[in-house]
């Protein structure tokens, strides 16, 4: 039996679940042309990213990849604001001037999504320093993939944050492909999370697959980031179970690697561990049916909602709008 | 009052500002007092005042000193980032170009980075290739930011103070070459708006239009030709972008003839800009082609004899101001 009481593995399992329905629709949605837009999906990613934004506060920050719909709408973005930006819409989170790959969300603490691997370590680095400064209480988690440990970026955030005990927690999605090269082929360490004794930072490694592995570890490093002990670097193996963005072939992943996250896929797993807790069939697909039918709902209005005029170009560029485009 | 430095006017326009906001915080190579408060000591004095937390020594690290000031910007503080040579800018643009001046466009408006980025650089000190250069128009042509430099003491003030205030980033150019300059110290909250230039000297012959250590020479020049008959308006740019365009263009409207002037490389330098707007709004005021005057297309070399003659020089400025006028 789990350590996690019920409430939080429902919590967990409403979040997963939610991540997982929303990569469906989208991927449905694309398939049928309905949209046309770049999509990264999260299939194989669900329940780390649920896992770990269970184990924050909506006030705590989070900074995520352009891969991060799994931390978006776990950490609670409103499904209408979410879809709507993802569409263009100006109904959207940042008035479609944003996309699917720089969702923005401060009121739920998503502060930035970058499009670029490794560049939100840094930034979190700042985050964390500005809780440390005004003494919010407030911990920043940032999220990335296995690629962006390779990135300078990282070797700097991850010295910086140590250096000063920053309340930040380091979160590697190790879903064993950065872009389209396997991790043995662009990493010379066995391990992401290994890493973390170079910079004198407490390094964990934990299966992202295993609900009971996942939360807990984040769960502690967060707690730890508040009690002002310092940042930990959490690796979290996965699978990306499709290509690097929709449509991207993946004919590259080995037979035996497709076997593989076939069988470590989380979710039959989470179900699993859910039924062991007493939670019916009927009440889990209850969950699933209800994030169904609010997704189905923040689809159609996105489809039907207006989309930016021209007058936005000259809008958010500075604070002041531009008079006259230079 | 009392004439203070150009370095002096930074330090306390930095100083009150902490004074007045505790989100004002400085971060950087060498900042603190333990580094005797940075290598140009424009920070001397305020971890005695501020505490450790509020002016940070960081590690040798650009890409994290200014993602970690992006972070804190987005956060509510007002990081002040030193980055010490201009040049190494190339070390940490991604965090300035895709993430500080972009991200109040790209969340629609929900975050925006209060961030100063202070750096120093300059042509004349026999740094050579890799710690000289100006790098103005790269900043300039990115949408978001905006790049100051001073060219005296009392506008290094003011320029500070505003830059400080200012919600969206800012690049902070100070010339090396300059932190020694004296004015009348213009006394504490004084503020020079951004993107407001200044006539520096008045003129009805020619505009001349420059910004940061340049102008000492524009002025000098300015006061020479005035002896042969030759009147010379002298344009300070300040806020090299988005420039005071009302100002510059009024300007020519009223000689008829422009030289840019800088001490950054010509070719698709600030001059370039500068040049094609006013051809493009001034064309029936112009006597004249506008003329651009700046540094030798090559990189900043070390020896002197060859730095000497890669910067523009007097003689160089007065030829062009005399060929515009046909007298040269």
């Amino acid at each position: 039996m789990s350590k996690i009481d019920r409430a939080k593995l429902l919590d967990i399992y409403t979040r997963t679940m939610k991540v997982n329905r929303t990569d469906e629709k989208f991927r449905s949605l694309l398939m049928q042309g309905k949209v046309a837009v770049m999509y990264y999906c999260v299939r194989g990613q669900e329940l780390v990213s649920a896992a770990a934004m269970a184990a924050l506060t909506d006030d705590d920050y989070v900074v995520c990849t352009y891969r991060g719909q799994g931390e978006q709408t776990a950490k609670g973005i409103p499904p209408e604001l979410w879809w709507a930006e993802c569409l263009g819409k100006v109904t959207g989170t940042c008035k479609g001037k944003g996309g699917t790959m720089h969702i923005t969300y401060p009121e739920k603490g998503i502060m930035v999504t970058t499009g670029v691997v490794g560049s939100g370590l840094p930034i979190a680095t700042g985050l964390g320093m500005a809780s440390q400064n005004n003494g919010d209480g407030k911990v920043t988690l940032v999220s990335f993939g296995d690629g962006a440990a390779n990135i300078g970026g990282f070797h700097e955030a991850m010295n910086m944050a140590q250096l000063y005990k920053l309340p930040v927690v380091f979160l590697c999605q190790n879903n064993r492909y950065g872009e389209h090269t396997a991790f043995a082929d662009h990493t010379s360490s066995e391990s992401i999370s290994s890493r973390a004794a170079g910079y004198g930072m407490r390094g964990v490694l934990v299966d992202g697959n295993d609900v009971n592995q996942v939360y807990p570890a984040v769960q502690e490093a967060v707690d730890r980031a508040r009690a002002g002990e310092g940042p930990t670097l959490v690796e979290a193996m996965c699978y990306r179970m499709m290509g690097h963005f929709f449509g991207a072939d993946f004919s590259y992943m080995p037979k035996e690697h497709l076997a593989e996250m076939q069988r470590e896929d989380p979710l039959p797993k989470l179900r699993a561990v859910m039924l062991d807790h007493q939670f019916s069939e009927e009440e889990l697909d209850a969950v699933v049916a209800d994030i169904d039918a609010e997704i189905d709902a923040a689809v159609a209005a996105a489809l039907a909602a207006e989309l930016p005029g021209p007058e936005e170009l000259a809008i958010d560029v500075f604070e002041t709008p531009l008079v006259e485009a230079h | 009052m009392a004439e203070i430095t150009l370095a002096q006017a930074l330090n306390k326009a930095i100083d009150e500002a902490m004074a007045e906001d505790a989100g004002v915080f400085c971060l950087g190579e060498d900042v603190s007092a333990k580094q005797g408060g940075g290598v140009f000591k424009i920070t001397s004095g305020l971890t005695e005042k501020y505490g450790a937390h509020r002016v940070r020594a960081t590690p040798i690290s650009e890409t994290a000193i200014v993602g970690a000031a992006v972070g804190a910007a987005l956060a509510g503080q007002r990081p002040i980032a030193e980055i010490m040579l201009m040049n190494f800018v190339g070390v940490c643009m991604d965090q300035i170009v895709n993430h500080a001046a972009k991200l109040r466009f790209m969340s629609g408006g929900q975050t925006n980075v209060p961030l100063v980025i202070r750096t120093t650089t300059g042509v004349g000190v026999g740094f050579g290739g890799q710690h000289s250069d100006m790098l103005e128009a790269w900043f300039a042509h990115v949408a978001g930011i905006h790049v100051v430099t001073p060219s005296n003491a009392a506008d290094a003030r003011g320029l500070m103070r505003a830059a400080i205030d200012c919600n969206d980033p800012v690049i902070f150019i100070e010339n090396i070459l300059c932190y020694g300059l004296k004015a009348e110290d213009p006394g504490p909250g004084y503020r020079v708006p951004l993107g407001k230039a200044a006539v520096a000297r008045v003129g009805s012959d020619i505009s001349l239009i420059t910004y940061g250590r340049t102008v000492i020479d524009a002025l000098a020049v300015a006061d020479e030709l005035a002896k042969e008959g030759i009147s010379v308006e002298v344009i300070d740019l300040r806020t090299i972008a988005p420039y005071d365009e009302a100002t510059v263009l009024a300007s020519v409207r009223k000689t008829g003839l422009a030289i840019t002037l800088h001490e950054a490389v010509r070719p698709f330098g600030t001059g370039a800009e500068l040049a094609a707007n006013i051809q493009e709004k001034c064309w029936d005021s112009l006597k004249g082609p506008v003329r651009r005057i700046g540094g030798t297309f090559s990189p900043v070399p070390f020896a002197t004899v060859l730095e000497q003659a890669w910067i523009p020089n007097k003689g160089q400025i007065i030829g062009q101001i005399k060929a515009a006028l046909g007298k040269g």
